[in-house]
Parts: C-alpha cells; sequence; structure tokens
C-alpha cells in the first residue's frame, strides 16, 4: 500500500490537544467517541501513539479506546492527503457506474479506496450515499461536486486537478 | 424572518441543492440583487423533493403567487434577477410551475409539510405553518395518556423499517418504572441510496423538535438524544440552530410554555456504523460503546439507555407526530390502508427520471408510484426490478409492480417497507451484480459479534464473487441459498437477519440471470466485466493507437494506420481500450 507512514514514525504525543478535548468532556469515559471525534476534527486523525495516553487520562485500557477507534469507519489513525476525494459508492451511484470510477481512479493515481497516494497529494475514500443520487455517479474532491461521471471525465479532472497542484507548487 | 409586503426568493439549499451549486446561485442572486437595488428579501430553504431539478430557486409574490424555476445556474440566476424580478418578466423557459404541480401537487406531505416551503433556520416561518401549536395543545388540554392514545388511534407505526406501531411503544415506556426515561431519535441514515431523514431535519428541523417534546410529555421523560450520523453536518447544524432558538422561546429547557414540563436535548454525532441503525446498537454508542447489538429482550422500552426505560423512534415518525396531534387522529388515519396508517416518505433512486424524495400515501401501487410520481425511466429503457428496504430489503420484479405500499404486502413479496429507499433498476442493471453490492456492504458493516451474520455474509459474498467472475460451479448455488437461510434464521440483530433478503429475492425473481452467469458465463446486463469479451470491429478502427497505449497488458497489437487486434489471452477486460476508443469501435459483449 503506498500510504504515506512519515507522520507516524516521528510526530511526538499531542498532549496539549488530548488534554484540551478531555477538559470539554471532565474526562468521562462514556464520552470517548466525541473525544475522539474532537481530535480528529483538531488533528484531522487520531495519532495511534496518543491512545496509551488517552487511555491513562480517562482510566481506560488503551485496548478499548483502539477498539472503538477501529470498529467506526468516521475515525482514521493516519493523516489524510492533501486533497480528499470522496466518491460515493451508495446505491444509486452503483447502479449508475461508480464502479467504472473508481477503477479509473484506480489507475490513474494507483491507490484504492482508502489509500494516500505517496507524494501525500491525494486521499480517495469511498463513501456512502452523499445525496445527489440525481446526479450520479458523483465524487467530491474537497468538497467540490463533480456530477455525472463517466471514466473519460474522471481521468479528465483528476489530470486537470493534478496540473492544477502543480502549477501552485512552481508558485509557491 | 421576512416581510409579506415584500417579493421572496428561496434557493433550495438542502445538501442536494448544494451539491448541484445551490451556493453558487444563491451568491449570484444576492450581488445581482444588490447591483439592481431592488427590495425583496432572499432566503433558504429545504429540499422541495424533486433533486434531479436543483438548484431550484421559487419567487413568491407578496400576493402569494408562486413562481418555481429549476436548473438554475449562475447564469440563469442572473436571468431570473433582471428578467423577472427587474423588468417584471417570468423567465418562461425556465419555469416549472407545472411539472410542479405534477410531481408534488400529487403528493400528500405530512412529514415533508414545511421542507422545501419555509426557511429551516427560522422559527417563526415554522411556527406560522401551525408549528409548536401542538405541544400548546398537548400540554394545556391533554393528559400524556391523552397523547397516546391519540398517536394509537392514528394508527402510525414506526418509518424506520420495522413498522413498530408508535403509540405502543409509547405506552410501554411509560408503564415501565423508573425513575429517569429517555427520548432518543434515530437518525443515523445508513442505508445507501436512502435520505429522507436528511432531508427532514436539514428542511424541517424543528418538527423533531416538536415531535421528540410530544413525545416526552407522552411517556414522561425529560431528557432526549438526537443520535445524527456525522456524514450529515448541515442536518446537524440546522437542528443546533432550532433547539436553541427554541430553548430562546421557551419552548424547550425548563418549564416549557410555563407549565412544569421540562425537557432538555442533545445532540450525538455517530461516528459511520451502518449497524447503529439498530437500535441496542444505538444505545450502546450513545453509551460510548462500540455499536453493537444485543439480545431482545429487554427492548429498551424496559431497560434502554443507561439501563432505563427509552423511548426510541425514527426522525419521520417524530416528524409525524406534531401533525397527528394538531390535526386529529382521524385525519391521519384518512390515508392509507387498514393496517398501514397515513403516508409514508420515499427516496427515489437509480435509474429514474425524476430522482428525489416523495410522501405518498400508504397503499398506492409500486407502479404509480415509479411511472407516476418518478416520471418512469431514464432515456426509456425497460424497467427490470425495484430495490426496497435497501441492504435489508429485497427486490420487487415487474410482475409485482402493482403491488400495494404497506407493511403487510410488501413483504410477502420478499421485500420490506423498509426506511424508505425506493431504487429502481432497468435492463443495463445486474442483478447478480446488485445483490453482490448488498451483500459486500452487510458483509462490510457485520460488526462481527454472531457467527452466523460474520462469517455467513463472508461465505455468500466469496460465492458471489466467483459467479460475477464466472468462476462458480451450478451446486454452489444451491449452498448460497442454504447459507442465506441460516444466516436469516441465526443472526442476532435486524442487520444480519435481513441481510441476505437482497440474495435471496433475486434469487425468486432473476434466477435465470444467476443461471446465465454460471452456466454459460455470460452476463446478460453485460455489467460483470470478467464475463465480457473486448474486440476491435475492423471497419471502425482507425488504427490511432489510443488504446495500444492505454491497454495495460500489451494485449492489444497493431501499428498506426493499421487495425488493432485484441489479444483474447492477455485481456484482462480493465475496459480502458473501450474508455479510450474515440471512434467507438472497441465492442463489448
Amino acid at each position: 500500500m503506498a500510504a504515506t507512514e512519515k507522520s507516524l514514525e516521528s510526530e511526538a504525543i499531542p498532549y496539549e490537544t488530548i488534554d484540551r478535548v478531555l477538559d470539554t468532556y471532565k474526562g468521562d469515559p462514556s464520552a470517548i467517541i466525541p473525544i475522539l471525534q474532537d481530535i480528529q476534527e483538531a488533528l484531522d486523525y487520531v495519532p495511534k501513539e496518543g491512545i496509551g495516553y488517552l487511555g491513562d487520562q480517562l482510566g481506560v485500557s488503551p485496548a478499548k479506546i483502539y477498539g472503538i477507534a477501529t470498529f467506526y469507519a468516521q475515525f482514521r489513525l493516519q493523516p489524510k492527503g492533501k486533497h480528499t476525494i470522496m466518491l460515493c459508492v451508495g446505491t444509486a451511484c452503483h447502479v449508475n457506474g461508480a464502479k467504472l470510477v473508481g477503477n479509473t481512479i484506480t489507475d490513474e493515481l494507483g491507490i484504492k479506496g482508502g489509500e494516500t497516494t505517496g507524494d501525500g497529494l491525494f486521499t480517495y475514500e469511498e463513501v456512502a450515499c452523499i445525496g445527489c443520487c440525481s446526479l450520479s455517479p458523483v465524487m467530491l474532491i474537497d468538497g467540490e461536486t463533480y456530477a455525472m461521471l463517466t471514466p473519460k471525465s474522471t481521468r479528465k479532472i483528476l489530470k486537470d486537478f493534478r496540473g492544477k497542484t502543480d502549477e501552485q507548487n512552481e508558485n509557491e | 424572518m421576512h416581510d409579506h409586503d415584500k417579493t421572496l426568493v428561496k434557493v433550495g439549499l438542502s445538501t442536494c441543492g448544494i451539491a448541484a451549486g445551490g451556493y453558487k446561485t444563491y451568491d449570484v442572486l444576492e450581488k445581482e440583487l444588490e447591483k439592481a437595488d431592488i427590495d425583496v428579501s432572499l432566503e433558504k430553504t429545504g429540499c422541495v423533493g424533486m433533486c434531479y431539478r436543483e438548484p431550484i430557486v421559487d419567487v413568491i409574490t407578496p400576493d402569494g403567487k408562486l413562481f418555481s424555476y429549476g436548473d438554475v445556474t449562475e447564469e440563469n440566476a442572473a436571468r431570473i434577477v433582471n428578467e423577472h424580478l427587474v423588468q417584471g418578466q417570468p423567465v418562461a423557459d425556465l419555469l416549472m410551475n407545472e411539472e410542479r404541480e405534477g410531481v408534488v401537487g400529487t403528493q400528500n406531505r405530512i412529514s415533508l409539510r414545511n421542507c422545501g416551503i419555509i426557511n429551516p433556520e427560522s422559527l417563526e416561518e415554522y411556527r406560522e405553518r401551525d408549528g409548536y401549536k401542538a405541544l400548546e395543545k398537548a400540554l394545556k388540554e391533554m393528559t400524556p395518556e391523552d397523547v397516546i392514545e391519540e398517536v394509537l388511534k392514528s394508527g402510525l407505526r414506526g418509518r424506520g423499517g420495522a413498522g413498530f406501531p408508535t403509540g405502543l411503544k409509547w405506552r410501554f415506556t411509560r408503564q415501565n418504572p423508573g425513575d429517569k426515561k429517555y427520548i432518543v431519535c434515530n437518525a443515523d441514515e445508513g442505508d445507501p441510496g436512502a435520505f429522507m431523514d436528511r432531508s427532514i431535519i436539514e428542511g424541517d428541523p424543528h418538527a423533531i423538535v416538536e415531535g421528540m417534546l410530544l413525545a416526552a410529555y407522552a411517556v414522561g421523560s425529560n431528557e432526549g438524544h438526537v443520535y445524527v450520523r456525522a456524514e450529515y453536518p448541515l442536518a446537524i447544524t440546522r437542528l443546533e440552530i432550532a433547539m436553541k432558538d427554541a430553548k430562546e422561546a421557551g419552548l424547550l429547557g425548563d418549564n416549557i410554555l410555563g407549565t412544569d414540563f421540562s425537557f432538555h436535548m442533545k445532540i450525538k454525532k455517530g461516528a459511520g456504523a451502518f449497524v447503529c441503525g439498530e437500535e441496542t446498537a444505538l444505545i450502546a454508542s450513545l453509551e460510548g460503546e462500540r455499536g453493537m447489538p444485543r439480545l431482545k429482550p429487554p427492548f429498551p422500552a424496559e431497560k434502554g439507555l443507561w439501563q432505563k426505560p427509552t423511548c426510541i423512534n425514527n426522525v419521520e415518525t417524530f416528524a409525524n407526530v406534531p401533525w397527528i396531534i394538531y390535526n386529529g387522529a382521524e385525519k391521519f388515519a384518512a390515508f392509507g390502508t387498514e393496517k398501514s396508517k397515513g403516508t409514508k416518505v420515499f427516496a427515489l433512486a437509480g435509474k429514474m427520471k425524476r430522482g428525489g424524495l416523495i410522501e405518498v400515501p400508504m397503499g398506492i401501487s409500486l407502479r404509480d408510484v415509479i411511472f407516476g410520481v418518478g416520471g418512469g425511466i431514464r432515456d426509456d429503457k425497460k424497467f427490470k426490478g425495484v430495490q426496497l428496504g435497501g441492504p435489508s430489503g429485497g427486490c420487487v420484479p415487474e410482475s409485482l409492480l402493482d403491488t400495494s405500499v404497506d407493511y403487510e404486502s410488501l413483504v410477502k413479496t420478499g421485500a420490506i417497507m423498509g426506511s424508505g429507499g425506493m431504487i429502481v433498476m432497468d435492463e443495463t442493471t445486474c442483478m447478480v451484480d446488485m445483490a453482490r453490492f448488498f451483500l459486500n456492504f452487510v458483509q462490510n458493516e457485520s460488526c462481527g459479534k454472531c457467527v452466523h451474520c460474520r462469517l455467513g455474509t463472508k461465505r455468500m459474498l466469496e460465492i458471489l464473487n466467483r459467479i460475477t467472475e464466472g468462476k462458480s460451479q451450478p451446486e454452489e448455488l444451491e449452498l448460497l441459498e442454504e447459507i442465506a437461510l441460516n444466516v436469516k434464521e441465526g443472526a442476532l440483530c435486524g442487520l444480519g437477519q435481513t441481510g441476505p433478503n437482497p440474495v435471496l429475492s433475486t434469487l425468486l425473481y432473476f434466477r435465470d440471470e444467476y443461471e446465465a452467469h454460471i452456466m454459460d458465463k455470460r452476463c446478460p446486463a453485460k455489467v460483470c466485466r470478467e464475463l465480457l469479451t473486448y474486440t476491435i470491429d475492423p471497419e471502425l478502427c482507425t488504427g490511432c493507437t489510443r488504446c495500444v497505449k492505454r491497454c495495460p497488458t500489451e494485449a492489444i497489437t497493431g501499428e498506426k494506420k493499421e487495425v488493432h487486434v485484441i489479444e483474447q489471452e492477455k485481456c484482462i477486460k480493465c475496459g480502458n481500450c473501450f474508455d479510450a476508443c474515440n471512434f467507438d469501435s472497441v465492442i463489448v459483449e
């Protein structure tokens, strides 16, 4: 898998963020889910190495927290790429060819659903219905909707996107 | 907050409207209105249900005349301001009043009564349409028992899918002893292809607050939780605004409307687990645990959240309640059939001409829903089947299209009412692939607690994968059926008990498609890639080498300006050549 592993090795435990979140919930162990949600909102992911500390503070075993963090689809234990592609794989999009669009994304970027490109540029996620069934198949890139996709249009969108990003990088 | 002497301009800004570019439309309207310097009031509204026409803009004159515009792109938005609002000339080619009348006018809207009409962020507009009058009526004129009696009389049944009588649930919760009781609103709408609950919360959040207040008064509770999917950020925001406004107006909190009835509400964000739609799993998740279901009984009405009597209802159920209390049970019960009263909201999607949200009386036929309100099949292709109830439901074939939409009749077909997702499929949909799609979903979402669901669905999925890849043996069909029946019988909760339904119903009605895959290694709908053959039509091929370059396995030979040929042994059926060809010369069979 081409996921970025770099921030996993070296990043220090974000004590400050965890303490601040714990404070809002007064260390309530039944609030593990909202605590994890707030940590992810602040850091964009739940750092694995923070789980032990979190467990100590709550008086709950790290295994339990890890279990919850991996049970729910919302939590990410790795940081996201710069741009997030969310491909809708709800029923309506499936019927209208979301799988072909997904294959195209995989072919173009070399990553499967749930992975991030090696250069940390794109994270590709497959998500349940995002509610624009009448525009299906649909994907969101950084929140912007791209509708009625075909393999052809998908490839063009990704190419254009990559081109734009390269330009920005040169300018920076 | 608007003033009725002004013309109103409303932009549909629910998730569907926003996805179609509603905010851009809104911005252009705002800018153009400012430029034109005319005094109209620009507002947001929810989803009127015609998602296929979003962004939708309504212009309402002070005398109440409605001009409804569809497909309002940025360009069209400027035209509406300049032609209609400045020059007083409605933009005829964008108007869809007639179409709206045909789609929305033919429905009976109770849960959706305010969606797409009021500004969901305005308490005042909700109150103008009889909002919180049911609460007032209940607190001043009715005892809690009266409220329960009224809901029972209305015949309202749980709209989450199972169809348990709502009034009975409330009575049990009231009768069970407990120093504390909870109300929970299940807004963990996880069925892929269903968006009824989201649209209701986004379009009319006060209806949920009022519905929960009425339930709380009836069962004797002072604390409620709304469990909403985190994927519905807009719904959460609008509900938060509604709760804040209601609290400030003395409609929520302590001593509501000056009585000794108090009720406090909290929102809990779900974290993405389909199984949490199951009530005991939802309660576990509310308590901060993994969302795993447990054996019932005891039912939540006896031992629910924190082991206290808990009344859990679905969003749509709550949205019906204020209307029932205010208008009376008889009016509600006048809609529907003997055992299924009232109306039901459906999310129409798939190969529909008019995808969107509709609310129709129970007892209407599937045909009337799909070919009447829904406008029939996209591109006038041939209808094949309709999937009801998502991954827990089943597929109804054309021969049963005259089935009445009510809880009992749908179960007889092998489908279920479910929460209201209706996915329409045409001749280009492969039913084996559909069954595989739903089973894959169930497999992924199985919480892993019970063996039948965890392993049974896995084995079933493996068989379906083999069938769609052309690698299966004839005897596997019987094995598939056997495992399916075992999972149905042995699983602990609703997810596993209903998960095999899509497989069983497609096996019942579309067995020939399974057999074509297994015996003839052929996918009649041309969907299962491994069973397709790609060839190049020598007449149409120009020898441009586009496909040669895109083939990942070098299976295509041929120099520039020569006819290309695909070597079948090397072809992995990725479809790249088909997508690459500009001359339609790649044939798929």
